[in-house]
C-alpha cells in the first residue's frame, strides 16, 4: 500500500519555504492511489510553505505533471516531440490505445493505468521513448510496449 | 582512483537500466570474484558513456576495446575471456567503423572538456573527481584570488552561455557582483527541456562534482552564498546524484560552511520542476522557484539586478558553469585557443535521427555541421540520403543539405537566421516528411505555450489548425501566407523568447522545403501527415 505515512509526516520533510512547493506537491501527489492532488493536500502545502490556497491551485494547475483529478495507478506519458515523431511514435500510441483500451488522457476501467502525451522527456537517445511513472522506457516497439505494460500489469 | 591495471566502465544511464544493467553488474562481479581478479580489474559504475541506442554498453580501459547490447551471459564471458585470458570478445565488440570502436582515432575528433570525465570516472565517488584535478580551481579562486579576478578569468575566456542565448557569462556575473544588495544567488538552470537535448543530463549523471565546483566558482565570484539547481522533475536519477554529490562535498568543507577553511560559505540546494517547457526560460524559472505558475516576467528589470526573491541573481545553464573550473585551472588564454574567436571553447551536441551513430558529442565550437553529421554521427545509415537537419530544438532551424557547411557557434548560426540553441541535431533522410515535422514542432508550442499573452497563446492554436489543413489535404496558398504572418506577429508581440522563436522554424521549413509543401497543397496523399491526422483524429477531406 502507498499510503502509509501521513500526509503531515510527508510534509514535515520539507522547508516551510515556498521554494519548496513543488517538491512538496510532488510528494504528496504519489503518495494518492489515484496519482492526484485533493483539496486538502493543497490546503496542507498552502498552510506548510505560507502562501495562499488559490496561489497553490494556481501553480498545481500549470504544471503538467500534477492533476487534480484521480488518475489511474500508473502514469503512462509517450512523447510525441520531434525525435519520437520521427522514430515512430504513432506506432507507439496505435499500439498503447490497442493494448489498454483508452484513449489520450483516459483511464483504464480497472485504475491501472492513465495514458497521457507528453512533451520531450530529455531521453531522445532511445526515441520513441515514454515514461511509466518514473521508468524511462525507449526504443519501443509495439511487442516494447506490450511488455512493460505485462510487466506492470504482473506487478500487483 | 584506486590502483588497478584494468578497468572495466559500465555506462548506467537510463538506456542501461531499462536494458538491465544491475544484472550485468551482478554477473560481472561474481565472475571477477570467481576467477580472482578483483585486485586487478576494477569495475567502474559510471554515467552514460555517450553511445545511444546501442543497449548495454561496457568499456575496457586502457584496452580501448568498447563492447555494445551486453547481457548477464557475455559479461561473464568478458570477463573470462578478455579479462582473464586477454582475448578480447570479438561477437559483442561495437563494428569497427563506430566512433567508439577507434577512440585514438574518432573520440580524438572530439574535444571533451566539458565531458572529459563523463563515462571515465565513477561519478558517485568524490575522490575520483578529485584525482582529475577537481575542486582544485575553486580551492585557488577561494584562497588566492580576489573575487573580481575570477571574473576577469572567466570574461577573458570568453564564455558564453550555452542555454541557448549565447550571453557572455563574465558580464552577467560582473553586473551581479556590482549589485547593491547584499544578498544574492546562483541558480543553476537544469531545466533541459528543449526537444532532441539531454547533454545536461549527462553532466548532472556522468560528472556531478563539475557542475558543483562551477556553481561554488560562481558563487564566490559574485558574492552568493546560495545556489539552487531547478531539475526537471523527470530526471530522477540526475537529481539523486547531484544531492549525492552535495552530501559528499560538504562532508569534506568542499561546500557548505567555510569552504576550504576560509570565510566563503556556500550552499546548494536542489529544486525539481513539474513538466512545464516554459520554465526552463529563466524568469519563468524564478517563479516557479517562488512557488508560482511559471509564467515569465516582464523583462526589464534582469534577474541580474531583480531574480530570485527581488535579488541579484546569476542564471546559468548546466553546462556553462561546468566550464568555469577548467577555465580557472588551465586559464583564459588556453580556453580560447578552442573554438573561435567570439565563441571559444567547445559545445556539447546531441546528435539524433537517421545517423549511424547517434549520441552525445562535444567539439570545439564552428565545427562544421557536415563535420557533426559525416564524421562523428558517422553518416546516414547506407544507402540513404540526406533532407534536412533541424539544428537547435524546437525552436531551432530546418536546414536543407546545402546548408551543411554552416558552422555551429552562436555567430555563424545568427548570420544564417539560424539558432545554436540547445545543441541538438536531428538529422532526417529523404524519408521523412518535413511538414509532418513542422507539425510536431507546432503542437509541441501549442502544448507548451503558457497562455500569459494572446500573441503566443492564439498564435500557436492557429497555427495547429493552418498546418494540420496542410496535413489533410485542405490547404492552400493563403495557408502558408498566413503562417507566415502570424509567425511575424508572434516575433513582434509576443512577451517572452517562447512565442518569438516560433518564427524561426516555420520560417526555415517554409525557405528550405518550398516543393515539399507545395507537393502537399496539390494534395498528394503522404503517408507520415495521414498517419499523423489518424493518430490525434484530425478530420480529413
Ligand atoms: C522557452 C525557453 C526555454 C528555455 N529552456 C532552457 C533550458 O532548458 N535550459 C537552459 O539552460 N536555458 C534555457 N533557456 C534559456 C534561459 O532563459 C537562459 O537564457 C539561460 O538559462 C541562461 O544561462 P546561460 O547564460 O548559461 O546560457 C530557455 C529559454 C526559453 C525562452
Ligand atoms: S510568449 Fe508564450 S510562453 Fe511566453 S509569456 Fe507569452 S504565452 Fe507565455
Ligand atoms: S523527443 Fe521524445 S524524449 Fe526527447
Amino acid at each position: 500500500m502507498k499510503k502509509e505515512i501521513t500526509k503531515e509526516a510527508i510534509a514535515a520533510r520539507h522547508p516551510r519555504s515556498p521554494e519548496a512547493l513543488l517538491s512538496l506537491l510532488h510528494d504528496l501527489q504519489t503518495a494518492n492511489e489515484g496519482n492526484h492532488l485533493t483539496g486538502a493536500d493543497l490546503a496542507l502545502a498552502a498552510s506548510h510553505v505560507g502562501i495562499p490556497l488559490s496561489a497553490v491551485r494556481d501553480a498545481a494547475t500549470f504544471y503538467s505533471m500534477f492533476s487534480l483529478a484521480p488518475r489511474g495507478r500508473h502514469i503512462i506519458r509517450l512523447c510525441a516531440s520531434p525525435n519520437c515523431h520521427l522514430a515512430g511514435a504513432w506506432s507507439a500510441l496505435d499500439e498503447l490505445r490497442r493494448s489498454l483500451g483508452v484513449d489520450v488522457g483516459e483511464t483504464t476501467a480497472d485504475g491501472r493505468f492513465t495514458l497521457e502525451l507528453t512533451s520531450c522527456l530529455g531521453a531522445c537517445g532511445v526515441a520513441p521513448v515514454m515514461m511509466i511513472d518514473d521508468e524511462v522506457v525507449g526504443n519501443l516497439t509495439p511487442e516494447r510496449v506490450r511488455e512493460a505494460l505485462a510487466r506492470y500489469r504482473e506487478a500487483r | 582512483m584506486r590502483l588497478a591495471r584494468t578497468h572495466v566502465l559500465v555506462g548506467v544511464d537510463d538506456e542501461a537500466r531499462l536494458a538491465g544493467v544491475d544484472a550485468v553488474l551482478a554477473a560481472l562481479r561474481e565472475a571477477l570474484s570467481q576467477f580472482n581478479l578483483e585486485g586487478e580489474v576494477q569495475v567502474v559504475e559510471t554515467g552514460s558513456l555517450g553511445i545511444s541506442g546501442h543497449g548495454i554498453v561496457v568499456a575496457v580501459q586502457p584496452d580501448g576495446v568498447y563492447y555494445a547490447g551486453v547481457t548477464p551471459g557475455d559479461a561473464r564471458q568478458i570477463a573470462e575471456e578478455h579479462l582473464l585470458k586477454g582475448r578480447p570478445v570479438a561477437r559483442l565488440r561495437l563494428p569497427t567503423t563506430a566512433p567508439v570502436a577507434r577512440p585514438a582515432e574518432v573520440l580524438g575528433r572530439q574535444t571533451r572538456v566539458v565531458l572529459a570525465n563523463c563515462g571515465v570516472i565513477d561519478p558517485e565517488r568524490i575522490e575520483e573527481y578529485i584525482a582529475t584535478g577537481g575542486y582544485e580551481a575553486l580551492g585557488r579562486a577561494v584562497t588566492e584570488m580576489k573575487p573580481e579576478d575570477v571574473i576577469e578569468e572567466v570574461r577573458n575566456a570568453g564564455l558564453r552561455g550555452r542555454g541557448g542565448a549565447g550571453f557572455p557569462t563574465g558580464i552577467k556575473w560582473s553586473a551581479v557582483r556590482t549589485a547593491s544588495e547584499p544578498e544574492r544567488y546562483v541558480v543553476c538552470n537544469a531545466d533541459e527541456g528543449e526537444p532532441g537535448t539531454f547533454k545536461d543530463r549527462l553532466i548532472l549523471e556522468g560528472d556531478p562534482h563539475k557542475l558543483l565546483e562551477g556553481m561554488a566558482i560562481a558563487g564566490y565570484a559574485v558574492g552568493a552564498r546560495v545556489g539552487i539547481i531547478y531539475i526537471r522533475g523527470e530526471y530522477k536519477l540526475s537529481i539523486a546524484r547531484i544531492e549525492r554529490a552535495i552530501a559528499d562535498a560538504e562532508a569534506l568543507g568542499l561546500l557548505g560552511e567555510r569552504v576550504f577553511d576560509t570565510d566563503t560559505s556556500f550552499r546548494v540546494e536542489v529544486r525539481p520542476g513539474a513538466g512545464a517547457y516554459v520554465c526552463g526560460e529563466e524568469t519563468s524559472l524564478l517563479e516557479s522557484l517562488e512557488g508560482k505558475r511559471g509564467w515569465p516576467r516582464i523583462r526589464p528589470p534582469y534577474p541580474v539586478t531583480h531574480g530570485l526573491w527581488g535579488k541579484p541573481t546569476v542564471v546559468n545553464n548546466v553546462e556553462t558553469l561546468a566550464n568555469v573550473p577548467v577555465i580557472l585551472r588551465r586559464g583564459a588564454a588556453w580556453y580560447r585557443t578552442l573554438g573561435t574567436p567570439t565563441c571559444p571553447g567547445t559545445k556539447v551536441y546531441t546528435i539524433l535521427g537517421h545517423v549511424r551513430y547517434p549520441g552525445l558529442v562535444e567539439v570545439e565550437m564552428g565545427t562544421p555541421l557536415r563535420t557533426l553529421i559525416y564524421e562523428l554521427g558517422g553518416g546516414l545509415p547506407p544507402g540513404r540520403s540526406l533532407k534536412g537537419v533541424l539544428v537547435g530544438g524546437a525552436a531551432g532551424a530546418f536546414l536543407p543539405p546545402r546548408e551543411l557547411d554552416a558552422r555551429l557557434d552562436f555567430d555563424s548560426l545568427a548570420e544564417r537566421a539560424a539558432a545554436l540553441g540547445s545543441g541538438a541535431v536531428l538529422v532526417m533522410d529523404e524519408s521523412a516528411c518535413i511538414v509532418d515535422m513542422l507539425g510536431s514542432v507546432l503542437r509541441f508550442f501549442c502544448h507548451e505555450s503558457c497562455g500569459q499573452c494572446t500573441p503566443c497563446r492564439s498564435g500557436t492554436e492557429v497555427l495547429v489548425r493552418l498546418i494540420s489543413s496542410l496535413q489533410t489535404g485542405r490547404a492552400d496558398e493563403a495557408t502558408l501566407a498566413q503562417m507566415v504572418q502570424v509567425v511575424d506577429a508572434m516575433r513582434a508581440a509576443s512577451l517572452c523568447p517562447l512565442g518569438q522563436s516560433v518564427m524561426l522554424p516555420v520560417r526555415t521549413a517554409l525557405s528550405g522545403f518550398r516543393d515539399e509543401f507545395a507537393a502537399h497543397l496539390a494534395g498528394a496523399p503522404c503517408p507520415h501527415c495521414a498517419a499523423t491526422a489518424r493518430a490525434l483524429g484530425l478530420a480529413c477531406g
